[in-house]
């Protein structure tokens, strides 16, 4: 049950959220903190117990084969208690972000919402479960990044991203379904049992090409990566939370989840490797090259997730070992400097770092925070940021068990790496250090809400490099095996000895540094041909699609839906006569021409008399004789129940007939005579569909009329009439007995009849005030 | 038999769809009321057709005597008219107040009251 309530009761204290905050004011958000910051207890509490992966399974949808089953692992362990804790410090600083905001009791609710779907998300243990939470995360997402909902931008931002993950998530959902069944069992801890049946099926490739799509969109690999800067269009607190510490390392999650039982293979290290390892670039490069602080956090993060892909691609113990401590470096340093931003932001209302310099004398301990990130972040001792990095040049270099291309690989991440000292020095150093600026607002030190969260985040990136053993060991080393598919032993220290990982790294700083100094000539330089390749780029590829297809929908939107009452019945019977004219052709070859056989001349006579008043009905230039003729159709065809066996068919059809006739009189005394709307060709026209429509409807009645039916339904009611239902009359009996629920109904459509003619009877549009708006009365016209 | 009923049905849906896609928003209803009634015969059809044999359970037996009409199509028919007469009656009733409001009985017309 504990690691069912974990999950849930995110969502449990969601709606409630609003209320916290009306009742709390100010403090709501100090106290919703409580939640995640006890959730985060909880799920060390339950891994320090030892013992293994706790975990739990209830009964959800057996047929289906998902059950709720939830297991808290290592690899669980790590992230859970991720968006736990740093959920806690986004819950107090969004307090201090939003104060007075309208609407800040909703973002609590959002944000809650969200945090327990991505808990959802990295607990579930099966298939299905995990697919449910992580598209509950998208929309939590869609809703968060759409907080600003009257800015147009924030709006498209919000769909941009739906639309990216979510189709992400569809992939997700078709290669879930693929792998349970190739595996045979939906629960994720037993996958990797099957290893050797997954990489054997003839799914294996589509398996791994849907799942890792599915991955990438959500956490912005190339050529996904577009979503993420746009994004950034929602509050800060929930760039920080979603974008950069939790939401987007769903995939990363889902990656090392699945590597045990899908990874080592060519297909699979390759696409993972490569990928990474693009994205990598690219963000860094883009990061580089952005002055918005936001930005500039975004595509960085986009080039830290490349790093992390890629090193679960390249798959070896202590690649694997190094994407796990570099996801927690970056979710401490990154959290961290995106509420740095936040609060400069907040204070100062300066978003772009060329405008912002020497706060330091204004707010010194944000300062201090941001220079323990950034250098966490620049890969510099002694922050844990540096053992991330010096752990993943070690996994790339040849020495290891990779080969030629760890030296392609090796060289592309020191360049990436220099460019994300560069970044870090412009975001985390730049603001607080050189000339002063004149900033929009008078810059002072933010609130205890505002500081606590980026305080406690770079802290730990520091506390988790010197004491490694208290907190970052015991997270990283049950997480990394886990992902491992075996016992891993990670090396969590700052010295490792002199080697080249050190030279290397030692490298990136110092070109960081150069590259720091020579930033903006470097982007003028490069920002030409840059631009140039914006042009082509994902998003603009993104932006085409959404067009066409908007395109097609409106095209298809006019054509079907154009308004006009006789095209919708042109095609609604177009359609009719189309399929019913092909199923003929190839279902029921016509073996003799059917003749009148035992049709009595009485019989004759009357159909005759029947379509001569449909005949007299369709052309009549007058109202009082189409009438007329109408009746004639009516009463005949209540002759004709009388003849075939059906007297209640017949009495029931004399008395309606007989209602609507008075009706029909009643009123079309109201309404203007008939007038020639159409030419001749028209009529022409019309009546061709019309006679293809009713010989479509013949040759049904030929072929249902030789169809013997199966009378089981039709023996048991007759059979069972008397004895059961105590009636003689058998339809009677099914109306009013056996199927008087659907007599109900019918009596309740009847009723809303009676009630819909009442009111508009008493309704007249020409003379009430305020009488319905002409909008309104259009749509019931 | 079959193809006599087969001629009835196919001339009532076509005298129905010519007056469906008639303008006139009167014809519209006419032709609503001729389609119901061909529909209901298309279902009476395909319980088999059975001269004078009504559903009914004589006196001093338990069921009706074979062959008589298949009683289930005839419960279906008995709700399609009387539900067809509640929608017909209420559609009158919303044609008049729309031809009151637009001003037309013209249903290409029918594009809004602002005018």
């Amino acid at each position: 049950m504990t690691l069912l309530i974990a999950v849930l009761s995110g969502f449990v204290l969601a709606p409630m959220a609003p209320v916290v905050h009306r009742a709390l004011g100010r403090h709501a958000g100090w106290a919703i903190a409580l939640l995640p910051a006890s959730l985060a207890a909880l799920f060390l509490a339950l891994a320090s117990r030892g013992g293994g992966a706790v975990a739990e399974s209830h009964a959800w949808m057996p047929g289906l084969g998902a059950d709720l089953d939830l297991r808290l692992d290592g690899l669980s362990l790590l992230m859970a208690t991720l968006i736990a804790g740093i959920g806690a410090a986004i819950f107090v600083y969004a307090g201090g972000y939003l104060a007075g905001h309208r609407h800040l009791g909703r973002i609590y609710a959002y944000l809650l919402m969200f945090m327990a779907s991505m808990l959802g998300v990295v607990l579930a243990d099966n298939l299905i479960v995990l697919f449910v939470f992580w598209e509950l995360t998208s929309i939590s997402s869609y809703l968060l990044i759409g907080f600003e909902h009257a800015d147009a931008k924030a709006r498209k931002s919000a769909l941009q991203a739906l639309l990216v993950t979510g189709l992400g998530g569809l992939a997700i959902l078709a290669g879930a379904l693929m792998l349970g069944s190739a595996a045979g069992d939906m629960r994720i801890s037993n996958l990797s049992l099957h290893r050797e049946t997954i990489r054997e099926h003839a799914l294996y490739a589509p398996i791994v090409l849907l799942l890792v799509f599915g991955a990438f969109t959500k956490s912005a690999q190339f050529p996904f990566h577009f979503w993420l800067p746009s994004a950034m269009a929602a509050p800060t607190p929930v760039s920080a939370y979603l974008h950069s510490s939790t939401m987007v390392k769903a995939g990363i999650y889902l990656l090392a989840r699945l590597t045990p039982a899908l990874g080592e293979s060519e297909l699979w290290n390759g696409l993972l490797t490569w990928f990474g390892a693009a994205t990598m670039l690219v963000g860094a490069w883009l990061a580089f090259r952005q002055t918005v602080l936001k930005l500039i956090l975004a595509y960085s993060t986009v080039s830290a997730l490349g790093t992390i892909v890629m090193a679960l691609g390249v798959g070896t113990t202590y690649a694997v070992e190094a994407a796990i401590v570099f996801l927690l470096a970056h979710a401490f340093y990154k959290g961290a400097l995106f509420m740095v931003a936040g609060a400069i932001d907040h204070e100062t209302g300066e978003k772009d770092v060329t405008a912002l310099g020497e706060l330091r004398r204004s707010m010194p301990l944000l300062a201090g925070a941001s220079a323990l990130a950034a250098l966490s972040m620049a890969g510099v001792p002694p922050m844990v940021g540096f053992i991330a990095k010096e752990l993943a040049i070690k996994s790339l270099l040849p020495d290891t068990d990779l080969g030629r291309e760890g030296y392609a690989l090796a060289a592309m991440f020191v360049a990436s790496a220099a460019l994300g000292v560069a970044v870090a020095l412009r975001v985390g150093f730049a603001p607080f250090f050189g000339a002063t600026r004149e900033t929009k607002r008078e810059a002072h030190e933010p609130g205890l809400s505002l500081l606590l969260g980026p305080g406690v985040l770079a802290l730990l990136g520091l506390g988790a490099a010197v004491a490694p053993g208290a907190l970052a060991t015991p997270l990283v080393e049950p997480a990394a095996s886990a992902a491992l598919g075996a016992q891993a032993h990670p090396h969590v220290a700052l010295w490792h000895g002199w080697n080249l990982a050190l030279a290397l790294s030692a490298a990136a700083v110092v070109l960081g540094v150069v590259l720091f100094r020579a930033q903006w000539a470097i982007v003028g330089a490069g920002g030409a041909a840059s631009r140039a390749l914006d042009a082509i780029g994902p998003s603009r590829v993104y932006e085409h699609v959404l067009a066409a297809v908007l395109g097609i929908a409106d095209a298809q939107t006019r054509a079907l839906q154009s308004g006009s009452l006789r095209r919708y019945a042109f095609i609604t019977f177009g359609v009719i006569v189309l399929a019913v004219a092909a199923t003929f052709a190839l279902r029921t070859p016509l073996e003799r021409l059917p003749d009148f056989g035992d049709a009595r001349p009485y019989e004759i006579g009357l159909v005759f008399l029947i379509l001569i008043g449909a005949w007299f009905t369709a052309v009549a230039r007058n109202r009082l004789a189409a009438i007329a003729g109408l009746g004639l159709v009516g009463y005949g065809i209540a002759i004709i129940f009388v003849l075939f066996g059906a007297p209640d068919l017949a009495l029931t059809q004399v008395c309606i007939e007989t209602l609507a006739v008075v009706l029909l009189v009643l009123v079309f005394y109201m309404l203007p005579d008939f007038r020639t709307f159409s030419t001749r060709a028209q009529k022409a026209r019309d009546l061709l569909v019309a006679l293809a429509g009713g010989a479509a409807m013949a040759g049904l009645v030929l072929v249902v009329a030789d169809h013997r039916p199966d009378m089981t339904v039709s023996d048991f009611y007759a059979t069972n009439s008397l004895p059961r239902a105590y009636g003689r009359n058998v339809v009677n009996v099914i109306l009013v007995d056996f199927r008087a629920l659907d007599t109900l109904g019918e009596i309740v459509v009847l009723v809303v009849a009676a009630v819909g003619v009442y009111a508009l009877m008493k309704l007249d549009p020409t003379t009430r005030e305020g009488a319905p708006t002409p909008a309104g009365k259009g749509g019931e016209g | 038999m079959k193809l006599l009923l087969a001629l009835l049905v196919g001339g009532l849906f076509a005298a129905g769809i010519y007056l469906i896609v008639r303008r006139s928003i009167v014809k519209l209803i006419m032709g609503l009321i001729l389609l119901s009634h061909g529909a209901n015969l298309l279902i009476f059809a395909s319980g088999g057709l059975v001269r004078a044999q009504a559903p009914l359970v004589e006196a001093g037996s338990l069921a009706p005597e074979p062959p008589h009409a298949d009683p289930v199509p005839q419960a279906l028919i008995l709700t399609a008219i009387v539900i067809g007469f509640g929608v017909v009656a209420f559609m009158m009733v919303l044609v008049s107040r729309a031809y009151m409001a637009v001003g037309t009985d013209d249903t290409e017309e029918f594009t809004g009251t602002d005018h």
